[in-house]
């Protein structure tokens, strides 16, 4: 199989176990973004795809390969560090050339394919600047460059953006999209931050404690959370409680949702909704009663704290369909049942 | 970061400790020895005031300028070995856990403690026939019969790298601590192996920390005078041996403060070649 496969991938630090039983294939040329939580193992993961780690257990295949003995150097592939890892004492273009002179690449070689690489990532010229005369985002773009120098079979990066202040990291991320797509190479970022994410990937895998938690599309991942702590993880949710009767219709906050049904065997279990997918109306049948707390309007959004069966229900709306409360009235709430996603509590 | 400019004298109070205690330990004396080296000497006595240039003409001879030479060359060798050892140990030291890094440490700030003649005698009895290593050899069946290592000009550049090598990994300790690790690993994906890497980014990268270390090194092992006594021969003698020797064996104070001066001179011209040659390099 072309593309990357990551089979029962298990590192250990002492008694700690930083990456636990990790399974994974991504086909040729997909965004992968590996999210999760800081120490939820996830750079230990990159790491190791990269040969900078060793696995304790488990196969790293690479196109039908078994690339887990192979070291770093030997494994073909361009890597962005969170610190960038440019060369101080090298000029921009010595930088980028570095893994052809490696190589035994001749100077006219390594002058072409770096102007070429600085073309693609938008620095045209920028070859005899020193590196330390750069702007963070140059920098950026320069270890993108760098790290493409060999057309490498994988690209890895390293929370790329962290050091980006949060307006160029937008565009960056356009950008590699954009660039990754274009070079139609397999990609695996490593983020915390879920924007990004969404942003770039086509698989999106959620991490915690060392597990894959979920990986799917962004969409999916978003809509159909395996369970609390990626819907948690991923924007913000309601997290409500929700049981079975004897007859198999479930109820929230004490209000049977029609159409909602739970595995069967299941009496007790939550459900994560979206704060844009509750409806906020007058108290009547059929809703759950609750108090507006606390209403923040962002501008953009509004959103509407509400206390309902003690829990605390979150609903989002748009100013265009705002439905005018304070704090303090009382409403009723409706959750949609196909906006309901049942996990496990 | 914007500094304001000193206005008045006030300012200029925090300077002043420091600026006493330069002159009165470094630029009086240093003075004194100038004139020195101008006196006259008095055969009887001490010396006589005067201004005289013989001590230097004396000085320019072939016996001296070989003297001088050997000393210049004993310092580089000096220099560029320790360096070439402590560099990458220093550098495999960094990458150990902490708590490795501070026995290492303490060892070697241990060995700072010694004294340079205890130096000079430890490595005289190593050296030596009846009790040195060359019988550990013989017995381990590697040599036939024990032989004597000393007096020779390995045993003093042995001696005199022992007594600096702490110095050397103490001043290049920091800035291998400070070297962004992921430096290297950025090398090796991009096709470096570990020992390529070693070689083409993290000795370029810490350049200027290398010839730093190999200028101090050079300086301190320039004034050693007890090594090459105690561990060579006559001809391994440097300036620094026939200098104290004539200041207090030939009561030649005048003779003596001439050849320091020259030395002074001749140290300070090479220190400053390297540092012209270090910048025209990161010009280009």
């Amino acid at each position: 199989m072309s593309g990357l496969a990551l089979q029962d991938i298990t590192k250990q630090f002492g008694d700690f176990k930083a990456v636990d039983s990790v399974n994974l294939s991504v086909p040729h040329g997909k965004f992968v973004c590996l999210l999760g939580p800081s120490g939820c193992g996830k750079t230990t993961l990159l790491r190791m795809i990269a040969g900078l780690e060793e696995p304790t257990e488990g196969a790293i295949i690479l196109d039908g390969e078994d690339i887990t003995p192979v070291p770093t150097h030997k494994r073909n592939l361009g890597m962005v560090f969170q610190s960038l890892a440019l060369f101080p004492h090298l000029s921009v273009g010595d930088n980028i050339s570095y893994a052809l002179r490696i190589r035994g690449a001749s100077k006219d070689e390594q002058k072409r394919r770096a102007e070429e690489l600085l073309t693609l990532v938008h620095l045209p010229g920028f070859a005899d600047r020193p590196v330390a005369k750069l702007s963070g985002g140059q920098r950026q773009r320069v270890a993108i460059a760098r790290a493409l120098a060999l057309s490498p079979k994988l690209f890895l990066l390293d929370e790329p953006m962290s050091a980006l202040d949060a307006k160029l990291r937008e565009s960056m991320q356009v950008e590699l999209r954009q660039l990754q797509q274009r070079l139609g190479i397999t990609t695996f970022v490593v983020t915390h931050d879920q924007r990004e994410a969404m942003t770039m990937a086509d698989v999106v895998v959620v991490m915690g404690e060392g597990r894959i938690r979920q990986a799917a599309s962004p969409m999916e991942i978003y809509r159909k959370p395996a369970d609390a702590f990626v819907a948690d993880f991923i924007g913000s949710t309601n997290l409500l409680d929700v049981t079975a009767d004897n007859a198999g219709r479930a109820s929230v906050l004490g209000q049977v949702i029609p159409d909602l049904a739970l595995p069967a065997g299941t009496a007790k279990a939550s459900i994560s909704i979206r704060p844009e997918d509750v409806r906020l109306g007058k108290p009547g049948p059929g809703a759950i009663p609750g108090t507006v707390t606390f209403v923040r309007d962002l501008g953009g959004t509004i959103e509407t704290f509400i206390e309902a069966g003690g829990q605390t229900v979150v609903a989002v709306a748009t100013p265009r369909e705002r439905v005018d409360v304070a704090a303090g009235d009382r409403v009723g709430i409706t959750l949609p049942p196909e906006a309901c996603v049942v996990v496990k509590s | 970061m914007r500094r304001e400019t000193p206005k008045s004298i006030a300012d200029y109070t925090p300077l002043f400790f420091p600026a006493v205690m330069l002159v009165v330990f470094f630029v009086v004396p240093f003075s004194t020895m100038i004139a020195v080296s101008f006196f006259k000497r008095d055969p009887a006595g001490f010396y006589t005031p005067d201004f005289v240039v013989d001590n230097y003409a004396r000085f320019l001879s072939a016996f001296f300028g070989r003297v001088l030479g050997f000393s210049l060359m004993l310092s580089v060798i000096v220099a560029i070995c320790c360096v070439a050892i402590a560099f990458p140990f220093t550098y495999l030291l960094t990458r150990r856990p902490r708590a490795v890094q501070t026995v290492w440490l303490v060892c070697l700030l241990s060995v700072l403690s010694l004294s340079e003649v205890i130096i000079g005698f430890a490595w005289s009895t190593l050296f030596s026939r009846t009790a040195g290593i060359t019988n550990l050899f013989v017995w381990l069946g590697v040599m036939q019969e024990p032989v004597a290592l000393l007096p020779g000009f390995g045993a003093v550049l042995t001696g005199m790298v022992y007594q600096a090598l702490p110095y050397t990994i103490l001043v290049l300790y920091p800035a291998l601590v400070r070297l962004d690790p992921t430096l290297l690993e950025a090398a090796r994906t991009l096709g470096a192996s570990p020992i390529h890497a070693f070689f083409n980014v993290v000795t370029p990268a810490l350049r200027n920390t290398i010839v730093a270390t190999l200028i101090m090194v050079f300086v301190f092992a320039l004034g050693s005078y007890l090594l090459p006594q105690i561990l060579g021969r006559p001809q391994h003698w440097t300036l620094s041996v026939l200098i104290t020797d004539q200041a207090i064996y030939q009561s030649n104070m005048p003779f003596a403060a001439a050849m320091a001066v020259f030395l002074v001179l001749i140290s300070l011209a090479l220190v400053g070649l390297t540092l012209l040659v270090g910048r025209r390099e990161n010009a280009l």
